[in-house]
This record gives structure tokens, C-alpha cells and sequence, in this order.
């Protein structure tokens, strides 16, 4: 039986106090996430029961009680303390799954500074980036990706300790960079929580736009209110579950739904921190009895690609709830999981900006394939028209999703970049950025981006940073990034560009352009596609008409181009 | 043969590794993570660049991607087609 219950007996009378009066919390209390994850648990008298069991490359595995990550989190809450970190400081991670990741998170929660989680994979040229945008003090990483930091430290004088968890003796250090070793370091069972109340900022992500740099969303301590409501209301997590999100926390959903809402709720969460192979997922479940599983589209068609045989090579009967999150979950990909594990994977539909799940399928509501479901109790959602931003009242009309702003992980600004935020608010609503319909019975239909950002495998792509990464290859004169249809990842980068005097196309240079983006900016950013052309479609006062690439790689309508120029 | 099997490592620790890190031919690629399922297609475009072949997307899976020796594989199946 699931804790939601009927959707209609939730959505009357709702308020957010439900999980105020559940985590203790009344208006004006401190509330830090940190300590809402680790300390709150084992004072509930489950400091003993596993908080996180890990696995990682060549089978290491390890196990950390809920007391294990209330201390460590402490040890480094600590060790950032004593090197001068104060409250509302940023400390980027930098790090693969591995569990310093995790137990940092809570150590830079508990002093009060702001945690700046930062995918692994990425370049050198976009981790430099946002960490120059959020004037970012602290780094921690690994040895194998501190070349990467090494290239761009010098750009970054904010940047004054870089912490390497993993520091073997034998090689050297440089300026700035410190060594750490968890398991080398004294307990620190008591360390002092800074005193973080509602507003007090949490959590700074980095999200793409159609224009400009990447953003930071900054989101507040108060957002545990949502994050822990929307787990266990919409992952149903409970009591002995053991739980897997697939997500990395360099992204949103890793910290939200990674991080935050299972240990709030003391829930046992696993982490696979491997290659992607359906063999190793199916037998992670199988091996640890994963009760609730969520993870993405883009890896549930790999796994569908992968065949059927390969699930029935084991016990999968562990699995009592499904979700999805990253892009529209296709109808196909549902039947299929009917079939595979007799039970649907739940859509849910949110944003790094929301913070939290905003429409989903609620367990125990009738799943629709290939919708998004129905708007969380307490989040107004609604479909505007693109002309007036007024709400739609035709069923099946197409507009911007749009929500009422006020929910508890409602981001608070992108980062120095006040402007950007208030665009994204208009006649009271939130700005979604997505497209979607309504039907009759209130579920939403997603349909695409309202902009020319690419959602490949569930991240989010600029195609401005893109082209101006592609501009620093000595043979690009110019390019315009689109989007390009996939079977698996739903959308990928393809690169039209027109080459400086001098150079020719041919297969290797396609290949050089495609390293020198995976390297520069992050494997998810590199073109899949790359199209030689002589000079690329413009309008007349020389804007490239880049929606004249997107309608012809997805065979739609090139629609008016009486701005094109010609010669 | 044997070629192949060095330009292939070769190539994947010029470009996918970082600093330090070293495989064998029988090191798994992509389960280890040193070569993601987006960084996989920049490996298949070198594959078929460089022995100018043509992998059907099919036959390019995690699977027959997850080690140096796997690849040779695949490629000796196109090679002289």
C-alpha cells in the first residue's frame, strides 16, 4: 500500500505543513539539510541502519550506517571549517560517484556553505566557467581529474583550496591543493551545525539556456520541505525500502532524489558508480533487492535495446515501485516495463529550477503511457497560451507549462544573474520552457522545448555554448547546433559548420571537432553529427536562421523564410 | 592483428583517460566508465575512419565496446568486407 492514497483526497485542502509538522519544523526554526539527512536520523534511534551501500569499479564495495555519514559529514564539515570556510562560501564537488560525494554534500550543508555539485565529465573549459560565475573557494576532486583544475586554477583566483580525497604520496602536490583521506582522518562525532534557517541558500546547480552562460539555480534549506513530501509521496519510499537513483549528482535529480529526500526519510539508498551495461544494472538489483528504482528514459531504452533475455537471467522480484525522471517517458518504454517487471515506470515531469517533482504518475493512479501525469498537491500548474500567457481551457491545446511560484524548492535567483530570473516569470506564472497539453481528465502531455535547448539523455545543452567552443577550433569559420533525432538519448548535438579558408572537410577533422567539444566542454555536449557546409542559412541582418537546420533534421515544416538571405 | 590492437588502446587512452590512468586489452571500457555511451560514437567514427569500415549501429553496443580486445573484434568482422 503506498503512503499517497487517492489523488483527490490529497490535493483537497493540502498544505505544505504536512511535512513541516512530520520533519519537526515550524517557521523561524533552523533548518539544515546536512543535519536533516544524518543527525535528525539517528537521534530518531536509526544510527545503526545502513544509509548507504556503494559499489564502484572492479567490485569495491563499501557500507555506511547513518551514524558512518553523520560522522563523516562531520570530518569534513570540519576540515573545511578549519581552512577558513564560512557560510554562504561555495564548495564545488567535483568528484565520480564515489561516496565522498555524498558525505560532502552533508559536510559543506552542515557549516552553512553552499554546495555546487559539478558533473564529472565535464571539461575543463565548462567547469571553468561556473566556477568563475559562482567566485567558488573550495573544489574537492579526485586525482584522476585534477589536470583538469590544474588547467584553469591560474584563471581562478576565488578558487583557494582544492581538496583531492584520493592524494597518493607518490605524486606532488601543488599550490592549493590539499590532501584528504576519509578514512585516514579522526572521527569528529560533534561538530557544531551552523544555524541555517528557511532562505538561507543550500544547493547552487548549473542549468543550460538557448543564450548566454550556463545558470546557477540557487535553491534554500527550506527546500527539504518539497524534496521530502515528493519522495515518499511519489517514489513511496518506506520504512525498509532499499532504493536506487540512477542519477548522478552533478545534476538535480542525483541531489534531490539522491541525496536529500532518501536520507531525510532514513531510507537505505545504493549507488552504482560504473559504465552503463544492462548485465551489471539487472544484477545490482538482483544482488542488493533494490525496492524502488528510478532513473531515466534514455537508460530504460538501453535497456529495452538490450533485450529481454538478459532481464530473465535474474530475480527481479524485488522491484515494488518504478520512476522515471530527465525527458518524456515514450508509451513504449512503459508497456515494456509492464511486461518485463509487471508493474509501469511512473513519469515525473520537474526542472532543476523547481527542485522538486511538479507532475507526475502518483502510485496507485491510473497510468496513462506517454504522460507526464497529473501537478503535485499544492503546485497549480497550468498550460498558457504563447500569445497572451494566459491559461488554455480547450483539453488537447498546446501551450508553455507554466507554474504558480511559491512551493518550498521554487529556486530563489540564478546566480549574479538577476535579469535571467525575472524572465522567467510573466503574468504571475513560472515559465516552465516546456511545452505540453492538457487532456479531459487533467493529465499533461509533454510535447517539447519552447526554446532551441537540447534535452539529450535527460541533460539539458546549450547550443550557444556549443558554437562558442566551437569557434576556438583553428578550422571552424562558423556553426549553428541543433538538435537531431535519437532512438535512445531522444535528442543529440549535431554541429552544421562552415570552415575557415583554407581547411576541407573530411572524416578526420569531423572526428578532431568532435573530441575537441567532448574534451573542452563534456561528452554530453560533443556533436554526434557533424555537416560540412559552405556558409550557413541566415536572415538578412545576419542572424543564422538555425530553426531552418532543426525543421530539416526532423523532416518538419521550414515555415516562413521570406528573411532568409539570399545571394 | 595485432596492430590493430595497439592503435585501438592506444587511441583510447589518448583520448579517454585521464592522467594516470592505463588499461590492458582486456580492461573493461565502458562498464569501468572511462568511455561513456555518448563518447562511445566518437569511438565508432574513429573505428570506421581509421579502417575504413562501416559498423552497422546495431552491432555498436556497450557490450561489444567494453574492452580493446571486444572492439578488434567487431572491427575484424568489417575489415574485409
Amino acid at each position: 500500500m503506498s503512503d499517497f492514497g487517492l489523488y483527490a483526497d490529497r490535493i483537497r485542502d493540502f498544505d505544505w505543513s504536512v511535512a513541516e509538522k512530520e520533519l519537526e519544523y515550524r517557521d523561524g526554526n533552523v533548518i539544515n539539510i546536512g543535519w536533516y539527512c544524518s543527525d535528525r536520523i539517528c537521534l530518531k534511534g536509526k544510527a545503526d541502519k545502513t544509509a548507504l551501500i556503494y559499489e564502484g569499479f572492479g567490485g569495491v564495495k563499501k557500507r555506511y550506517t547513518f551514524n558512518d555519514i553523520r560522522v563523516a559529514g562531520n570530518i569534513i564539515g570540519n576540515l573545511l571549517r578549519n581552512l577558513g570556510i564560512k557560510n554562504e562560501d561555495r564548495v564545488c564537488l567535483f568528484m565520480d560517484r564515489i561516496p565522498e560525494l555524498y558525505l560532502s554534500f552533508l559536510g559543506v550543508l552542515k557549516i552553512g556553505a553552499i554546495v555546487q555539485p559539478l558533473f564529472s565529465a565535464f571539461g575543463e573549459e565548462s567547469l571553468f566557467v561556473r566556477l568563475e560565475n559562482a567566485g567558488t573557494r573550495a573544489i574537492i576532486t579526485q586525482s584522476k581529474h585534477l589536470s583538469k583544475v590544474r588547467k584553469i586554477r591560474d584563471r581562478l583566483p576565488h578558487l583557494e583550496f582544492i581538496i583531492v580525497v584520493d592524494h597518493v604520496s607518490t605524486k606532488k602536490l601543488e599550490g592549493r591543493e590539499i590532501a584528504f583521506s576519509l578514512s585516514e582522518s579522526a572521527p569528529v562525532e560533534e561538530l557544531e551545525i551552523y544555524p541555517t534557517t528557511a532562505e538561507s541558500p543550500s544547493v547552487l546547480h548549473y542549468t543550460s539556456g538557448t543564450t548566454g552562460q550556463p545558470k546557477g539555480v540557487k535553491h534554500v534549506h527550506y527546500s527539504l520541505i518539497s524534496q521530502y513530501l515528493t519522495t515518499k509521496w511519489v517514489l513511496d519510499l518506506q520504512g525498509e525500502d532499499i532504493y536506487w537513483c540512477t542519477a548522478d549528482p552533478g545534476w538535480v535529480t542525483g541531489t534531490s532524489y539522491g541525496i536529500i529526500g532518501p536520507w531525510s526519510l532514513g531510507i537505505t539508498q545504493c549507488v552504482l558508480d560504473q559504465g552503463f551495461s544492462a548485465q551489471a544494472w539487472y544484477r545490482f538489483i538482483d544482488d542488493y533487492k533494490i525496492t524502488v528504482w528510478y532513473s531515466a528514459p534514455t537508460a530504460i531504452r538501453s535497456l529495452m535495446r538490450a533485450g529481454d533475455d538478459v532481464v530473465r537471467q535474474f530475480d527481479l522480484a524485488s522491484l515494488r515501485h518504478l520512476a522515471s525522471v530527465g525527458e518524456p517517458l515514450n508509451a513504449e518504454a512503459v508497456l515494456w516495463s509492464i511486461k518485463m517487471f509487471g508493474k509501469p515506470f511512473h513519469d515525473t515531469f520537474w526542472q532543476t529550477e523547481t527542485g522538486c517533482i511538479m507532475i507526475t504518475n502518483f502510485p496507485g493512479m491510473k497510468v496513462k503511457p506517454g504522460s507526464m501525469g497529473k501537478p503535485f498537491p499544492g503546485i497549480t500548474g497550468a498550460v498558457l497560451d504563447p500569445g497572451n500567457y494566459e491559461p488554455v481551457s480547450e483539453p488537447g491545446t498546446i501551450g508553455l507549462i507554466a507554474f504558480r511560484p511559491g512551493w518550498p524548492s521554487m529556486m530563489r535567483n540564478y546566480w549574479n544573474n538577476e535579469d535571467k530570473y525575472r524572465e522567467k516569470f510573466v503574468n504571475g506564472w513560472y515559465l516552465s520552457g516546456d511545452r505540453s497539453s492538457i487532456d479531459n481528465e487533467g493529465y499533461y502531455w509533454f510535447v517539447g522545448r519552447n526554446d532551441d535547448v537540447i534535452n539529450t539523455g535527460g541533460h539539458l545543452v546549450s547550443p550557444f555554448e556549443v558554437e562558442s567552443a566551437l569557434l576556438e577550433h583553428p578550422a571552424v569559420g562558423e556553426s549553428a547546433v541543433v538538435s537531431k533525432p535519437d532512438e535512445i538519448n531522444m535528442e543529440v548535438v549535431k554541429a552544421f559548420i562552415a570552415l575557415k579558408p583554407g581547411f576541407n572537410p573530411s572524416p578526420d577533422l569531423e572526428l578532431e571537432i568532435m573530441n575537441f567539444i567532448r574534451k573542452k566542454l563534456s561528452p554530453l555536449a560533443m556533436p554526434q553529427a557533424v555537416e560540412f557546409i559552405d556558409k550557413l542559412p541566415k536572415t538578412r541582418s545576419g542572424k543564422i536562421m538555425r530553426r531552418l537546420l532543426h525543421a530539416q533534421e526532423w523532416g518538419e515544416e521550414i515555415g516562413d523564410i521570406s528573411t532568409l538571405e539570399n545571394d | 592483428m595485432e596492430d590493430i590492437k595497439v592503435l585501438v588502446r592506444d587511441y583510447v587512452i589518448r583520448e579517454y583517460l585521464e592522467e594516470g590512468e592505463d588499461i590492458t586489452y582486456d580492461s573493461p571500457l565502458i562498464s569501468s566508465g572511462y568511455v561513456d555511451s555518448f563518447s562511445m560514437v566518437s569511438l565508432l567514427v574513429f573505428l570506421e575512419n581509421k579502417f575504413k569500415i562501416k559498423i552497422p549501429p546495431e552491432k555498436a553496443t556497450p557490450e561489444a565496446f567494453d574492452s580493446v580486445n571486444k572492439i578488434v573484434n567487431l572491427v575484424n568482422q568489417y575489415i574485409n568486407k
